[in-house]
């Protein structure tokens, strides 16, 4: 019998120009940390040094954060709407027009696969500048009364998952509501930023307006701490959304987090079987799993498990790991090796629980950072690996016997981030649309954004909203009480 | 002895004789089996659509796909010369390269059979041969069975049949199920291959239902279209097809084939139906035995891009033959 | 001939729909304005508190799934209710507040309709703060304002009876369940509330009013596990203990309303975000297809 070997179909990097290293993008152009200390990032793939980014000293915060308030005050807050939206249209476009350039650099950085990088992060990129450009001026008619005010200088704290388009998220919305930012990438992934920073050059934005500093955590830490920055936006570990909340505690900044999850994607026995399994594998497995709204928890009914299994086991054979930058890859590297240390370890955790594992066949490459796509079956709520979010390509798997139970089990967790949902039948899809307690439900569908889409968490999922109308108001002082 | 993909049990404990007892029966099954979501199957076929299929993979893609064409005319003018110069492509499709493969099968109109039969003579090129009233299907049961004892008699291998869509949609399963069954005690040793007319079910869940009926009631391959129709084959229309015979298969035991048809024209288009095939049936089914293209056009395509992968260089439609 | 002898009221919590004395036993004296002797009322503890979070909570689904055409009709009965006692509230709210008839009778007043004012808003806040989202693809996409769950609310101290009814009635209009703690040295309005509630067709456990100091059972609340969002405005102008709450509060990320420097006028229109701030959006996809 015939085998379809599909032979290596990589994307060119040579579009892709990795300076040797990169300074600080304040005020307008790049400067050197004044403590002159860097870190390196590397290909996950490979763990090949890619470049040497400069680490943000407290120094370097001020005058990220001056530049930004400077520019607040001189020039952004007194441009028009129609301008602001215009300079956020040029930057849509630039992003267009380099895609393939930021495609690629994306998945070298982060260790996704290209096919999502160019199909999913920086088509969503693009997107979501044009959509905030087109809200500059026409804030008087986003229902939070007339002329809305921003806050001021944003800092922004942004993960490694989607790194350009965590970026845009958290710039686009800010800077069509009239906001200045200071922006900190993740320390694995900043290179995307940088890209887009001379971008933002190419643009001929004001300098100042979006200011990009890279560092590790103190760096954060200090952005979220400066007195002179009125908001902060986060994404990225609950752990990490407490901590800033605590920060902001007693202060006149706002914060809006977006953190972690550990959403139930149920299935229920009258699902569209085929495409359920599509979701499900799309819920974990996109991405990695490196997903905060990732559909971690499988929930099955038990009329339908071993069918539904079995359906998703064969599925996951068809699953290709390997290099990020093969147009064929489904699964590409895990981001770093302390999130690999971190998997591994709740995996192991998974087994000696008592859950059982199980893996397709798959060759990972000898270097960098990989893990195969995993599930755990027999698991109960009280596993660890139900629990808590670990943030890798590992699904575990429950079961339920009727929707008062599916409802119960999705729910019986502290995080609300998202939740899927898996059944023909119409009014149970509404049903359980309005039990489950989280900010996003897919219905017959999962892992799906759109820019006109809000998108954020309840409970320990964190505050605030991404995304469409609801998005405006992170950066705007309205909707909260006097 | 290749590995099958893991054992799925659509229908645990169903006996199948009982499912073709009785028309409620019948419809109760057909409307039991799991629905399709439009639009996450055709999310999943646009994105098997981009697997990038290049260099050593492409070259086995082009000649798997040459070797799975029904090379096919099915138009009022054709002629027993037409049909003869079609057979000889068949046999030889690029007469500069012997090897290239000769595709799976002509497909003809009835009256065509013994012409093409006759031209292909010992080869290993099947004739196929549309038969019961094709494209609309709207003639007698007798005249169904008539058509198709004849093109068999005159050398059919193979007949594609249409089923009754009307009675399809009218619920009448029984009715299809019966005619299709009469047809294939008609086909005597010749493949039934049934065509489901996707293009007018409407709806993938009646795609879904459509294939299962046809093989509950002996189809040998499940075929879209006739091409007459538009749309005729689609990718995500195949992809459900393509899971009906997988899960058929995993119930059963027996393996179908599956033949989309109608606008297949060009390479690409062909090699995204064989990554379909090889993700979701899986390899079993990447043989001429299983898996067909019903298309005419596509074989020239199909021979200048696997010249282009010889020489490096484009083709030109003026080096290709016409048949 | 002697004058009767009054009936004089036991003031006590209101939790679970019921009205208990202080698990604690404890009370405290409650003066009006000039000192003079009004009340004992019930001081509320920290277990109280938890008593108050779980009935709250127990109340939550019936509440947060009653239409919202059901939950302005109850919420209008409020203020039935309150017409109904206005003499009583006009006393209270006098003597508490050290108000003279007219100016009671105009808080009074004002705090009825802000029970009419929100009432209505129950099955318009979808509608005004909801959206249907285009987004690129076969996909119905909306989104819903929920309710966040047992909001924490510390009424404002001074104003005993609008104060109260302004930060009470925009949590129970968008679903939540409450637990309120009343002005310390102004509770007698509350109770009076409570007892309205308790005969308006408010389910028990939807609201729950503790009175006592705010210092003893704010922080329970405020690092309660199962609150989900706390308002602060009864610590106004109390940096240091505001700070203290937003900090416990942080554990399980409570959407917070902040303090303000000091307690607001509350005769202005109140606006949205009062009702916002407690509301959860929540985003559905489901695909279009046949």
């Amino acid at each position: 019998m015939t085998k379809f070997e599909y032979a290596p179909a990589p994307e060119s990097r040579a579009i892709v120009d990795i300076k040797s290293s990169y300074g600080l993008f304040i005020g307008g152009r790049f400067v050197d940390p004044t403590q002159g200390t860097s870190f390196k990032s590397v290909n996950p793939a490979t763990e090949e040094v890619l470049a040497e980014i400069a680490e943000a000293g407290r120094e370097d915060v001020d005058a990220a954060v001056s530049a930004a308030r400077t520019a607040y005050t001189k020039t952004w807050s007194s441009l028009s709407g129609r301008d602001r939206g215009k300079y956020l249209f040029r930057i849509a476009r630039i992003i267009q027009e380099r895609s393939r350039e930021l495609a690629v650099l994306e998945s070298i950085d982060n260790g996704k696969p290209i096919r999502e990088s160019r199909d999913a992060d920086i088509p969503q990129v693009a997107a979501h500048f044009f959509y905030y450009a087109g809200w500059a001026d026409k804030l008087n008619y986003a229902g939070f009364g007339t002329n809305p005010q921003p806050y001021g200088v944003a800092g922004q704290i942004i993960p490694w998952n989607f790194p350009l388009l965590m970026l845009a998220w958290k710039i686009a919305p800010a800077l069509a509501t009239g906001n200045t930012v200071v922006l900190k990438p993740a320390e694995t992934t900043p290179l995307s930023a940088l890209l887009f920073a001379e971008i933002c050059q190419q643009a001929e934005l004001p300098p100042g307006v979006v200011n990009i500093i890279t560092g590790a955590g103190d760096t954060g830490q200090m952005l979220v701490e400066h007195p002179d920055v009125d908001k902060i936006a986060f994404t990225g570990s609950t752990e990490v959304g407490k901590a800033i909340a605590r920060s902001v505690a007693g202060t006149s900044k706002k914060a809006t987090l977006e953190l972690g999850g550990k959403a139930a994607n149920v299935v229920f026995d009258d699902a569209p079987l085929d495409q359920a399994v599509e979701g499900i594998v799309s819920g974990i497995f996109f991405n990695q799993g490196h997903v905060c709204c990732a559909g971690s928890r499988l929930l099955v009914q038990e009329s339908v498990y071993d069918d539904v299994l079995a359906r998703l086991k064969r599925r996951l054979t068809t699953l290709r790991v390997g290099d990020p930058l093969d147009k064929n890859t489904d699964v590409g590297a895990i981001n770093s090796a302390e999130q690999l240390a971190r998997i591994r370890e709740l995996s192991d955790v998974g087994e000696s629980e008592g859950a059982e594992r199980w893996s397709p066949p798959c060759e990972l490459p000898d270097r960098g950072f990989w893990f195969p796509p995993t599930v755990f079956t027999g698991v109960s709520q009280a596993h660890r690996i139900a629990r808590e979010e670990i943030f890798g390509p590992v699904l575990s798997v429950l079961t339920f016997r009727t929707p008062a139970e599916a409802v119960e089990k999705a729910n019986n967790t502290p995080y609300g981030l998202s939740a899927g949902v898996w059944t023909d039948k119409g009014s149970r899809i509404l049903w359980m649309s309005q039990q489950l307690r989280a900010g996003v439900v897919w219905a017959n569908t999962f892992n799906k954004f759109d820019p006109s889409s809000p998108f954020g968490g309840y409970k320990e999922s964190g505050y605030g909203r991404e995304g469409g109308r609801h998005g405006l108001e992170a950066y705007l002082k309205v909707g909260e009480a006097a | 002895m290749t590995p099958r993909l893991g054992d799925v049990t659509t229908l645990d404990e169903v006996r199948l004789s009982d499912v073709t007892s009785s028309e409620a029966s019948l419809r109760q099954f057909l409307h039991g089996l799991p629905a399709v979501d439009h639009v996450g199957a055709e999310a999943r076929a646009a994105g098997l659509a981009t697997r990038s299929i290049k260099t050593t993979a492409k070259q086995f893609a082009i000649d798997l796909a040459i070797s799975m064409i029904d090379l096919t005319t099915l138009e009022g003018q054709d002629t027993p010369g037409k049909v003869r110069a079609m057979c000889s492509k068949a046999q030889r499709p690029d007469p500069s390269d012997p090897t290239v493969p000769p595709v799976a099968a002509v497909c003809v109109y009835p009256d065509l059979v013994a012409t093409a039969r006759a031209a292909l003579g010992s080869s290993t090129v099947k004739v196929a041969s549309v038969a019961t009233g094709f494209p609309s299907g709207r003639t007698s049961l007798q005249v169904k069975q008539a058509d198709t004892r004849e093109a068999v008699a005159d050398g059919a291998d193979e007949v594609d049949m249409v089923i009754d869509r009307g009675a399809f949609l009218a619920g009448h399963y029984g009715q299809v199920f019966e005619e299709i069954a009469a047809v294939k005690e008609a086909c005597g040793d010749a493949h039934l291959k049934v065509i489901l007319e996707t293009g007018e079910l409407s709806t993938y869940d009646n795609v879904r239902r459509a294939s299962w009926l046809v093989m509950l009631a002996g189809a040998d391959v499940i075929k879209t279209s006739t091409g007459k129709v538009a749309p005729a084959a689609t990718l995500p229309v195949t992809l459900v097809m393509l899971e009906a015979v997988r899960d058929f298969r995993d119930t059963t035991g027996r393996q179908i084939g599956v033949k989309p048809a109608g606008g297949i024209r060009a390479t690409k288009d062909a090699i995204r139906y064989l990554v379909l095939v090889n993700e979701t049936a899986g390899e079993d089914w990447l043989a001429p035995e299983w898996f067909r293209f019903g298309a005419s056009s596509l074989l020239n395509d199909l021979l200048m891009q696997r010249q282009k992968m010889i020489t490096g260089r484009y083709a030109g439609p003026d080096y290709f033959t016409l048949d | 001939m002697s004058e009767r002898l009054a009936v004089k009221k036991t003031y006590k919590l209101y939790i679970g729909g019921k009205f208990p004395r202080s698990e604690s036993g404890r009370s405290y004296q409650v003066t009006d304005s000039k000192g003079r002797f009004l009340a004992n009322a019930a001081w509320a503890s920290r277990k109280d508190a938890r008593d108050a979070v779980a009935a709250a909570r127990k109340a939550f689904p019936g509440w947060s799934e009653a239409t919202a055409h059901n939950r302005g009709q109850v919420l209008y009965r409020v203020a039935e209710m309150m017409e109904g006692r206005r003499a009583q509230f006009v006393d209270e709210v006098g003597s508490s507040e050290g108000l003279g008839r007219s100016r009671a009778e105009k808080v009074v007043d004002e705090a009825i309709d802000r029970w009419v004012w929100y009432a209505g808003w129950s099955d318009k806040i979808a509608q005004v703060v909801g959206s249907s989202n285009p987004v690129a693809g076969p996909y119905f996409d909306f989104s819903v304002p929920e309710p966040t769950g047992v909001v924490a609310v510390l009424a404002p101290q001074r104003s005993s009876l609008l104060g109260l009814v302004s930060v009470l009635a925009p949590v129970l209009v968008g679903g939540n369940t409450a637990v309120v703690t009343s002005s310390y040295e102004r509770p007698l309005p509350a109770i009076a509330l409570g007892e309205v509630l308790a005969t308006s067709d408010v389910p028990g456990g939807v609201a729950n009013i503790l009175t006592g100091r705010v210092g003893d059972t704010a922080p329970t609340l405020a690092s309660h596990m199962d609150v989900n969002a706390i308002d602060l405005a009864g610590v106004a102008g109390d940096d240091e203990h505001a700070v203290q709450l937003e900090l416990a509060a942080t554990e399980n990320l409570k959407r917070v309303v902040r303090a303000p420097a000091k307690e607001p006028d509350w005769t202005a229109e109140p606006g949205l975000g009062r009702i916002t701030s407690f509301l959860e959006t929540k985003t559905v996809w489901h695909p279009v297809g046949i």
